[in-house]
């Protein structure tokens, strides 16, 4: 420290991180994604994938749901300052690992090959509900659903099989069984 | 058919409802005709300022000095962003702003139109909400949503941007009817059972301080009524932050004087070394805590905050009570005199060592300098300053720097709202135009800006206003010709590198207030100091008064950067006696 020519302290002991999902319930107004993104941005929290839609159209609710990490003061914080902004409604946060909570993104995946190729790829998706969206003679779209890491792997192993494109989404949450966010 | 009013019209009878005096602003394209309204509501009084900032600053002097909303008017585009660094002031000191905005014509915004800015995306981070109205149906009761928004919970800035066709289109307007309950974001929440908790930990303590801040002034003057009972009731020591200065008595005897880096020696040992901790009103900033690491590292502590998110932001806290610091207050000392009717006998034993322990802090005078015959000490300058002006209930604002630090340190508060700095963005040009803010809220009182000559320069143009206004303000320069801080930070840290905080060719500033139509007064010497200070107090117009002070003088004590508060570095009469020398400079 004896060195230190700063005005500011130098950091602590980082936190562990972990991975959590959080669900913000908003109203469906201009401006409102960019308040929850600007939050994240602004005060350098993370942001691993967002999906976000229209969920009541008639209050006009939106559903965000946000895979962030962080120590567990920082999500806390993250949770605080949500409720904060105005045309916030509530916030539910979990852990990654909860296992009362279901969380699934959707993958398109892009093949292009022979016939043994574009079977060999959508044998290789089997385990996660592979639909075939389009399909031409030396091309399959396949859909996908699964966990980030599930779809992290399909996309690597699928390249031998002549994957050319890949588009997915952010994950989207909800609880297992007749309870629902709180 | 209801009578129907046009946008312009609508904005006025709002702030009449919301019972706006004062509104700061500046006319241009996008808000004329909200200007040409002006003259139909004389209920409000227009101040045209010389800069959307020095609007901003001015209705954060008024409302900080005046418990009110500070309302502000300005156009498009520049007039927009010019006023963001006064609303990321207030919004960093929690102070409720209401800004209305001009905005291009609805069918123009997003053509890069003439004077067309994104101004709700630019200030977006610096407010609580902000609105771009874009149907007039909507504005009345977004006007009256953005003064509950900046009032309600921890009090900050909003903004409303409206488009010039809006202003121009009509609708109905209901009178408004302010609800007693506001809405859900205001989150008092704490619980009898928290009360008994703080109760329980203050009977239990041996080493206790209260460390409060700016979150009792924002509760309104009851609440420092009531700290200052709860703090004569338990016999605890007090020590407040920056903000919090004038929510205690300055001279009482278990006030230690303000913490952090340039806070009193006595205090932040205190802070350092005590066994509970009671936080109410302040956020744990950096420029309190120090090394976060070895922050109070033996001590429970207890927060009391109205905002959540203060809790456990920066130090984790044994007790968080969520609450307005006013209504917690009130239930602890009910709580006490029904359980513990007795508690002040019973606890002055306990507490008296610790007592002792701070007395021997509190001698080594941490505050204290080397006076001088023949230059002027900065520190010197206030407490004559104080001395001449106690008993006057004086208003006092700041510019940013050693001049804030050493009015913090030497002129002592008695009320709260009397003291307005820039404490959390740290706005160098912030006192001028909080000054007239504060002169128009409160126009028989003596109102002072102790000021840096660096700082001043940065809104000067705001003199103009006070003129125009017959505001008559007072600019107390402590004049080094250096920007005070950055020299002393260069001094300590970079090798007396003085790297372009000299400013040479400074205005005469004498002649500078005869030119803005205003009295100039200057001293030069300590023996002629106190007549010209009185001629200030005398002079019932603006002055700008230029006070030469030494311009080597550090502010001490402080924390160096990356210390705990036990770890102090002392002025250099004090480093002197104890023994830190050379190599206590080096540590900084």
């Amino acid at each position: 420290m004896a060195n230190s020519k700063s005005a500011y302290s130098t950091p602590g002991k980082q936190g562990k991180f972990d991975t959590h999902i959080i669900v913000v319930w908003v109203d469906n107004e201009a401006g409102v994604l960019a308040r929850v993104v600007g939050l994240f941005s602004g005060r350098g929290y993370n942001i691993e994938s967002l999906a976000v839609a229209e969920i009541d159209p008639k209050l006009n609710i939106s559903r965000i749901t946000i895979v962030t990490t962080g120590t567990p003061q920082v999500i806390e914080q993250i949770k605080l300052q949500l409720k904060k902004l105005v045309p916030v409604h509530k916030v539910a946060d979990f852990k990654r690992e909860d296992k009362k909570v279901i969380f699934k993104e959707m993958a398109l995946f892009k093949v292009v090959g022979n016939n043994s190729k574009k079977d060999k790829a959508l044998k290789a998706c089997k385990k996660y509900n592979p639909v075939i969206l389009d399909k031409t003679k030396n091309s399959y779209v396949i859909q996908i659903t699964a966990l980030r890491r599930e779809i992290d792997t399909m996309s690597k192993n699928l390249k031998k099989f002549g994957l050319v494109s890949v588009s997915r989404t952010g994950a989207v949450a909800m609880t297992r069984g007749s309870d629902t966010f709180r | 058919m209801p009578k129907l009013y046009s946008g312009a019209e609508i904005v006025f009878k709002c702030l009449e409802d919301q019972g706006v005096e004062f509104i700061f602003g500046y006319p241009g394209g996008a808000v004329l005709p909200i200007y040409d309204e002006l003259k139909n509501f004389n209920f409000i009084k227009h101040i045209l300022v010389r800069h959307e900032q020095g609007a901003g600053h001015a209705a954060e002097g008024y409302a900080r000095s005046s418990g009110k909303p500070g309302v502000l008017l300005v156009t498009s585009g520049p007039g927009a962003t010019n006023a963001v660094t006064a609303l990321t002031d207030a919004y960093m000191d929690s102070v409720p702003l209401v800004c209305i905005s001009g905005q291009v014509p609805t069918h123009l915004i997003g053509t890069d139109a003439f004077q067309e800015c994104d101004t709700t995306g630019i200030t977006r981070p610096c407010t609580k909400h902000n609105w771009l109205v874009k149907d007039i149906n909507d504005l009345e009761k977004t006007i009256h949503k953005a003064f509950e928004v900046a009032t309600t919970g921890r009090p900050g800035p909003v903004l409303v941007d409206i488009p010039k066709d809006v202003q121009f289109q009509k609708a109905k307007y209901t009178k408004f009817k302010r609800q007693k309950k506001l809405n859900g974001k205001i989150h008092n929440k704490f619980s009898q059972k928290d009360i008994n908790q703080l109760i329980e930990l203050m009977n239990k303590a041996s080493r206790p301080i209260f460390y409060t801040g700016g979150g009792v002034v924002n509760s309104g003057p009851k609440a420092s009524e009531l700290l200052r009972e709860l703090v004569h009731a338990t016999g605890f020591p007090i020590t407040t932050t920056l903000q919090g200065l004038g929510s205690y008595p300055g001279e009482d005897s278990q006030f230690l004087g303000m913490l952090g880096m340039h806070g009193s020696y006595e205090a932040n040992n205190a802070m350092h070394d005590c066994d509970l901790m009671i936080n109410i009103g302040a956020r744990f900033d950096d420029r309190i805590t120090g090394k976060i690491d070895e922050f109070s590292p033996k001590s429970k502590k207890v927060h009391i905050d109205i905002d959540p998110s203060s809790i456990n932001k920066n130090v984790k806290v044994d007790l968080p009570i969520v609450g307005d610091v006013a209504e917690v207050i009130t239930a602890t000392i009910k709580t006490i005199k029904k359980v513990k009717p007795n508690f002040t006998k019973s606890n002055k034993q306990k507490i008296s060592k610790w007592w002792e322990k701070i007395q021997k802090w509190r001698s080594i005078n941490s505050f204290d300098y080397i006076n001088s015959t023949e230059t002027i000490k900065p520190q010197y300058a206030i407490q004559r300053l104080y001395e001449l002006t106690k008993g006057k209930d004086t208003y006092i604002t700041t510019e940013v720097g050693q001049h804030q630090m050493w009015a913090a340190q030497h002129y002592k508060f008695d009320k709260p709202n009397r003291w307005m700095t820039s404490g959390g963005l740290g706005t160098m040009g912030y006192g001028l135009p909080a000054a007239v803010g504060v002169q128009v809220a409160h126009p028989n009182k003596l109102v002072v800006d102790i000021a840096g000559e660096a700082s001043v320069l940065m809104t000067m143009q705001e003199m103009s206003t006070a003129v125009q206004y017959s505001l008559p303000i007072k600019i107390f320069i402590l004049n080094n010709e250096y920007m005070g801080m950055v020299r002393q930070w260069q001094e300590l840290l970079h090798d007396k590198n003085y790297s372009e905080s000299y400013t040479a060719a400074l205005p005469d500033f004498v002649k500078l207030a005869e030119a803005y139509g205003c009295v100039g007064i200057r001293a030069t010497t300590p023996d002629e100091l106190d007549d010209k200070i009185i001629e200030m107090i005398n002079t019932d117009r603006p002055v700008i008064f230029d006070c030469l002070v030494d311009k080597q003088e550090n502010c001490f004590p402080m924390i160096p950067s990356g210390k705990p508060h036990n770890q102090m570095l002392l002025g250099p009469k004090d480093q002197k006696k104890n023994k830190i020398t050379g190599k206590g400079k080096t540590l900084v």
